[in-house]
């Protein structure tokens, strides 16, 4: 047999360089962080009961806790509601700058999608502490935390939503002698409103969920409670604020979930 | 035809909806109590965003470890290593939660799975922490920790779904030519669904990065803790490099990770 004339595999297939490369990189990263971490999973093992000890605790809620957090839990669903809003309303001309079937000056769109780009990158509870040194302590530092936060969330979501519309409304209207407003008004508008409606409840059920820990930096709602009971180690305060917490984003979310299926 | 023998609730259902999210509202807006801005708001937003603009580099790398560099791997470790427990450990309850036929919306097995990881998506991250610092004392491993746990809630509910969407031939094929549920398993099940997992697990390590940065918040390793130390001491140019260091952190995880991710599916 001549076997110059089976194909050969290359060097790189035939000892699975690529493959055993990026495993080795795999582990060399794994390895590298559990360095960089401190991970001592004995330390953890040995140290259980203590875990175990603050779950027990949590497992007799203190129930006469209940009526105190009422209002806390109100307080961070108001500041969901007014703060997705705002930041709605904020997104709604710079999401409509950012879609690329209506402004077709690519240096203006690039520019405020970066802006767009670098708001999303900011964890919620980082702005909550900047907004509370700001605003100082309270939930108007927690609306505007949620505002900008959701702003950058909802501008991308809407300007998605803009570039997947019908273009020939547009066009109709355009042909018609329509100005860039009127198009916006009678063409964009109509196409995409579910869609918004959809998104700024599918946000809404996030901010509740962000709400109730900013207030452990101090921006009002629940969380203002969350981290009073912790530091004052009533963990069976903690169990009633959790259980709280759990009812409540299980309800938003049915309640917003439900709204959404009947949009569409 | 049918259209014009709407009835009158169909017709005029919007004022009632309309009503009501106009009480939301006003009961929002009343139940909040605005403090307005304090006198130094428009003074501290000055000088935050003079420290972002002159950010003060010298805490880039001082080579003591508390720099903005070591820490910024720091959170990248724990990042890392929390996904990578937690998709491990989310495979199991994904096939606890998975529903095994479409029609009908109730199983126990199923639902109850589904429940289990509610209840853990909505236990708040940050007191998950605070659990784990009571077990392991303050420091990055407390924060492995939690978003290991934490991201189970997710990462199960995606590769649930990820499980009951799959591809069920290449699993009947096996079943066909004689093997038996391990090698169905084996040979079939995971291959098909691992692709989807590894973008899953990809897209939950952008979010554990976001959520490492604030851990720190409480004690739990990265850094956060110097930032929220620089912001209570206003020690501005200081907040301003950390913002810096975690918003490049974040864009160039995304982009690395979305381009994976653009790849693998």
């Amino acid at each position: 047999m001549d076997n110059d004339l089976l194909p050969k595999r290359p060097f790189m297939q035939k000892y699975h360089v690529k493959g055993i490369g990026y495993s080795v990189l795999f582990l060399f990263l794994l390895w590298g962080s559990s360095i960089m971490t401190g991970v001592e999973w004995g330390e953890f093992f040995t140290n259980l009961d203590q875990f175990f000890d603050l779950l027990g605790r949590m497992a007799h809620p203190a129930w006469e806790y209940t009526n105190i957090v009422i209002q806390p839990i109100a307080e961070t669903i108001q500041m969901a509601l007014i703060g997705t809003t705002i930041g709605t309303l904020i997104a709604i001309p710079f999401s409509i700058l950012a879609a690329r079937n209506l402004i077709k000056n690519s240096v203006v769109r690039g520019i405020i999608r970066f802006i767009l780009n670098l708001v999303r990158t900011i964890p919620d509870l980082l702005l909550a502490a900047l907004f509370v040194a700001i605003v100082g302590i309270g939930a108007t530092a927690g609306v505007w935390t949620l505002a900008v936060f959701s702003f950058g969330m909802i501008s991308k979501l809407f300007y998605e939503t803009i570039e997947t519309i019908d273009e020939e409304p547009l066009e109709a209207l355009r042909a018609a002698g329509a100005n860039n407003t009127q198009v916006v008004v009678f063409a964009v508008i109509p196409q995409v409103l579910n869609s918004f409606v959809s998104y700024f409840l599918y946000t809404f059920e996030i901010n509740v969920r962000a709400s109730t820990v900013l207030g452990y930096l101090g921006a009002g709602g629940i969380g203002v409670y969350l981290q009073r009971s912790l530091s004052s180690f009533r963990y069976d305060q903690t169990a009633v604020i959790v259980l709280a917490i759990l009812l409540v984003v299980i309800v938003i979310d049915a309640v917003s979930n439900n709204l959404r299926e009947r949009l569409q | 035809m049918t259209n014009k023998v709407k009835n009158n609730w169909a017709r005029h259902s919007w004022i009632f909806w309309g009503i009501l999210v106009l009480l939301f509202y006003l009961w929002s807006i009343m139940g909040l109590n605005f403090s307005g801005l304090q006198e130094s708001a428009g003074e501290v937003s000055k000088s935050i965003v003079e420290g972002l603009f002159h950010p003060d580099w010298g805490y880039f790398y001082d080579g003591s470890g508390e720099d903005l560099f070591s820490l910024i791997i720091q959170t990248l470790a724990i990042a890392f290593l929390g996904t990578f427990v937690s998709a491990i450990l989310s495979v199991p309850f994904a096939f606890w939660a998975a529903r095994a036929a479409k029609e009908n919306k109730f199983h126990l097995r199923s639902t109850s799975g589904k429940f289990v990881l509610v209840l853990i998506r909505t236990f708040p991250e940050l007191v998950l922490a605070i659990m784990f610092i009571k077990a392991v004392g303050p420091g990055s491993f407390a924060g492995v920790l939690a978003v290991s746990i934490h991201s189970i809630g997710m990462l199960g509910k995606l590769f649930a779904e990820a499980i009951e969407n799959m591809d069920r031939g290449s699993e009947e094929a096996i079943q066909s030519a004689g093997g038996n549920k391990a090698d169905m398993w084996i040979l079939a099940t995971m291959p098909t669904i691992m692709p989807e997992f590894l973008s899953f697990t990809l897209y939950r390590f952008e979010i554990a990065v976001r959520s490492a940065s604030i851990l720190g918040m409480v004690g739990a390793g990265g850094i956060g803790t110097p930032l929220l130390f620089a912001i209570q001491t206003r020690n501005w140019p200081r907040v301003g490099i950390i913002l810096l260091g975690i918003i490049v952190m974040v864009t160039v995880i995304d982009y690395i990770s979305g381009t994976i991710r653009k790849k693998l599916v």
